[in-house]
């Protein structure tokens, strides 16, 4: 076999996998079918690549870093709290945000299966979805935060929401020390989506990122 | 169901590892599976309850060795065989064979897409008032449907407080058998983290579950 051919076998997908092949299939039986248009689903990828992730919980973290007024309304009721925010208010139902302090630190998991805030942060990672995590967080919570490298006082209290129903949790971090006098935008960058889960901290001013 | 998707609480998975600079999806077939389930459920072929049952109904093996969305691919596959919208003549054969049965809301086609980028309404109107209150004491009950539920086999039996009424909701025990939305009162109850795991469990710990009311009982 030339280089070429080897490279042409390749953009036909001649060496799918069992379950690319299957995937593919089910595709066409839906399509021939004419239960979905295959354009749609294009759609919907590209909606989610486009449309969704942590950047929108950001802004809401920032805004509430920086507005007193919104942090009230939000922890009393984050799914209207966001539905006032223009550019990120498509959330839908059942949001609720729970506040980091110093002595309570707040940590989200789906037990079940992998129930997660998609409008604030995206599609869950891997690690969130997968087995390591599910089956820890609610039994040994400091040791799966070990495992991302966070470490807590030992007095701190640590809250595990189990997403069990279709309520969905954003944690809302506290806010890093030195960023007095920061706008909304230069807060929102120093959010990270870990610190959004519970499974990590914002980022220092002035650290590597 | 005490399957093996229940997994608070087991020991044995080993490490977190997060992956840096994860892509969104870690091969094209992944969002192939996600946009299917996404558009049959909206077309109306099933409810998210329902999705969630069958991948649980997974053999155990299956499960624990299948990537997340090769889960929701097997899960997909058997669901709509089951419901009668493919046939698994046609799974094996990788075409219709088949006359189409009708879909709720139609073929899913670009006009739906937005609909499903918007997540959906679960609170219903209450059919009675609610049995608890914030403050109560509640314990979560010793049952164990072999059908679909949410109430973690980890709290079972279990003594916690109710925090909030988070209002009255759609009770997936039945949405996902088709046996109604049938709504109930949803709470979140809090539950010390050494009344789950004992004694020796860390003090610090308390862990909440958002449970309806006919998952729990005065305590």
């Amino acid at each position: 076999m030339t280089e070429h051919d080897h490279h042409h076998h390749h953009d036909d997908h001649s060496e799918l996998s069992e379950t690319e092949l299957r995937v593919r299939a089910l595709e066409t039986i839906l399509t021939e079918k004419g239960y979905v248009d295959p354009a749609a689903l294009d759609a919907i990828i590209q909606a989610y690549e486009t449309k969704i992730g942590p950047h929108n919980g950001a802004q809401v973290v920032a805004k509430a870093w920086s507005d007193p007024a919104f942090k009230r309304s939000l922890l009393e009721d984050a799914t209207k709290a966001v539905a006032t925010l223009g550019h990120v208010s498509r959330v839908g139902d059942h949001l609720v945000a729970v506040e980091n302090t110093p002595g309570r630190h707040n940590m989200v998991v789906c037990t079940l299966c992998s129930c997660y805030p998609w409008e604030m942060l995206g599609l869950p990672p891997v690690w969130y979805k997968a087995a390591p995590y599910r089956s820890r967080a609610v039994k040994d919570p400091r040791g799966v935060l070990a495992d991302f490298g966070v470490s807590l006082p030992r007095e701190t209290e640590i809250r595990v929401w189990d997403s069990t129903a279709e309520t969905r949790f954003l944690v809302l971090p506290m806010r890093p020390e030195g960023t007095d006098g920061w706008d909304e935008q230069q807060l929102a960058e120093l959010v990270t989506r870990d610190s959004m889960i519970g499974t990590g901290f914002p980022k220092t001013p002035g650290a590597p990122s | 169901m005490n399957g093996v998707h229940d997994m608070g609480g087991m020991d044995g998975f080993g490490k977190v590892e997060a992956e840096p600079n994860e892509p969104m999806f870690h091969a094209k077939w992944e969002g192939r599976v996600l946009a299917m389930v996404r558009a049959m459920g909206a077309a109306g072929a099933f409810n998210i309850d329902t999705s969630r049952f069958y991948r649980e109904a997974l053999p155990p093996a299956v499960y624990l060795a299948s990537s997340y969305y090769r889960k929701w691919l097997l899960g997909l596959e058997d669901l709509l065989v089951d419901k009668g919208y493919i046939a698994a003549s046609e799974v094996a054969a990788g075409h219709a064979k088949e006359p189409a049965k009708p879909l709720k809301h139609g073929k899913f086609t670009t006009d739906d897409v937005e609909r499903v980028m918007v997540r959906g309404k679960f609170g219903r109107k209450a059919p009675a008032p609610a049995r608890f209150k914030p403050g109560d004491r509640v314990r979560a009950k010793n049952m164990h449907p072999a059908t679909h539920t949410r109430l973690p086999r980890y709290t079972r039996g279990h003594v916690g407080v109710v925090e909030r009424n988070l209002g009255c909701s759609v009770f997936p025990d039945t949405a996902a058998m088709e046996a109604g939305e049938n709504p109930q009162w949803l709470y979140t109850v809090v539950f010390d983290g050494t009344e789950l795991w004992g004694p020796d469990a860390d003090p610090t710990v308390k862990i909440s579950i958002d449970a309806f009311e006919p998952y729990l009982e005065p305590a």
